[in-house]
């Protein structure tokens, strides 16, 4: 079945139309507050921007705005989720999204690392739990 | 039989392990649900705490005045998916749409989860239930309020989805024939939970779901039975198109250069000043756009009897400059507040209905 994001939609903006609805500035501002905190007093925060009423444009005015940094991190569970510091540092993307490559969520990050991307405790028992179990059967 | 038991009576933690999911899975699965709930990421943590103890809840799903669209509405959600809400979010155990079982082995069902559930699973019920004559509409020579009286007895709780469930809907619109009412002027013993909407959002249904599955208890609702959460904010509120009505640049037609301009809708009829809904922020098509995105006014579908309330392309009267602020307000102050809301709400609406007024451009040159 052919999805939604399959289907190519040229979307045309008439001349003298606003690119933005003028929405990423207040974020900017939101997340300049934030890497302040996290840099005085190392208060790491998350933005949704699913929950943000954006207009048409937003989103991609606020992404090209933050632009890309020197990391990249691609994420396989249940479903691929892309991970990337923006050109400021301590800034990060977070796209998840489902099997189908559906979005399932959008945020932003302000820290060293996000918290997802370190190894979790419960999967490093069961790391431990399965090599000692490849060490037994060898 | 025995492994279906096994698997209701394990947390979703274990269940979500015991198919391979890592704790980073869980964690984006828990990031997925705070933001299908509406809830802040911080919160992430908490969610992760409780859903991994939680048990997935039996639901039984009954559809009676409808025209499945919130059914629709719902198997398109995709935050997480639907197939994950139904397997690992809650055991859905009755739905005339989506189960394999038919005729007497489908009521059996709906009895057999009544019965093992006992005081415990949650009905959600689309439609709405003819009071004039059971013969309108009937499941298994059951006639729709039996039906609903039969099965709230032992819920925990009942979900209204959809605007003909939660306020009579189209089949309540004038003249009623059926004799319509909702759910919750049959059912007055148990918490009913309004997700109204023609259809609802996908992600407020399954985020009401998840809400009852992650802390066991209901979201906090307005004057209407519908979670602050979703329906706390009006439309108008939330509109990215709101600076244009702030600044009186209105679309007057669907082709002017207003509308190409993506200027404020509410002389071509928006109802988004008297609605209260989260399609702004939610959107619609996996977050794709919503109504007034893409060019045309709110219908106010999320409100009661929205179908009577003058003509779809009619403006409505100039809403009091001060309604936004005293919304604002109130909304901040919580449930019982809440309830002065809508009735500010109710009131303004009666009074653009009564008034059916029209919006010139004289009258918005006095108001500026």
């Amino acid at each position: 079945m052919q999805r939604l994001q399959d289907i190519a939609i040229k979307v045309e903006s008439p001349e003298g139309a606003q690119a933005s609805h003028g929405n990423a500035l207040p974020i900017l501002h939101e997340i300049l507050h934030a890497l302040q905190r996290f840099s005085t007093e190392g208060e790491q925060s998350c933005i949704d921007l699913r929950s943000l009423p954006f207009g048409p444009g937003d989103e991609e005015e606020l992404l090209r705005l933050l632009g890309r940094g020197e990391i990249n991190v691609t994420m396989d569970a249940l479903g691929e989720s892309t991970i990337w510091e923006t050109a400021f540092s301590g800034v990060w993307i977070i796209d998840h999204r489902n099997a189908e490559g559906e979005p399932v969520a959008l945020q932003i990050e302000i820290g060293p690392v996000p918290q997802i991307v370190f190894s979790q405790q419960e999967d490093i028992v069961d790391a431990i739990d399965r090599l000692e179990a490849q060490l037994n059967d060898h | 039989m025995a492994d279906d038991r096994k698997k209701l009576s394990m947390t979703l933690g274990e269940s979500l392990r015991q198919q391979g999911v890592s704790r980073r899975g869980f964690l984006k699965y828990c990031a997925a649900t705070a933001s299908m709930m509406a809830l802040p990421p911080t919160m992430v943590p908490a969610i992760a705490q409780a859903l991994e103890k939680a048990k997935r809840p039996s639901v039984i799903w009954l559809s009676f005045q409808e025209c499945t669209g919130c059914t629709e509405s719902l198997t398109r959600s995709h935050s997480p998916s639907v197939e994950n809400l139904i397997f690992d979010h809650i055991s859905l155990d009755y739905h005339h749409t989506l189960q394999v079982a038919s005729g007497d082995a489908a009521e059996a069902a709906r009895e057999a989860a009544m019965h093992e559930n006992e005081g415990k699973y949650i009905v959600v019920v689309d439609g709405s239930i003819p009071l004039a004559n059971p013969g309108y509409s009937s499941i298994a020579g059951i006639s729709n309020l039996q039906m609903l009286e039969e099965t709230v007895a032992g819920a925990a709780a009942v979900v209204a989805v959809g605007s003909c469930a939660a306020f009579g809907g189209l089949p309540h619109a004038n003249p009623n024939p059926t004799g319509a009412v909702s759910v919750g002027e049959i059912v007055k013993d148990k918490p009913v939970v309004n997700v109204s909407g023609c259809p609802p959002i996908p992600t407020v249904i399954t985020g009401v779901l998840a809400h009852f599955l992650t802390f066991g208890s209901l979201p906090e609702l307005d004057a209407l039975g519908r979670p602050m959460v979703f329906f706390g904010q009006s439309i108008h509120d939330r509109c990215y198109r709101r600076p244009f009505y702030d600044k009186g640049l209105f679309a007057e037609t669907f082709d002017d250069e207003g509308a190409r301009k993506g200027w404020c809708l509410f002389r071509l009829g928006c109802k988004g000043p008297m609605t209260y809904n989260a399609c702004a922020t939610a959107k619609w098509n996996q977050g794709t756009s919503w109504p007034v995105e893409s060019g045309h006014g709110c219908l106010g579908c999320s409100e009661p009897d929205f179908w009577d309330a003058g003509g779809f392309y009619n403006a409505l009267s100039i809403p009091d400059s001060d309604l936004t602020r005293k919304t604002g307000y109130v909304v901040g102050a919580g449930v019982a507040l809440g309830a002065a809301a809508g009735a500010l709400n109710r009131s303004t609406r009666a009074k653009a209905a009564a008034k059916h007024e029209t919006v010139t451009i004289d009258d918005l040159d006095k108001k500026s």
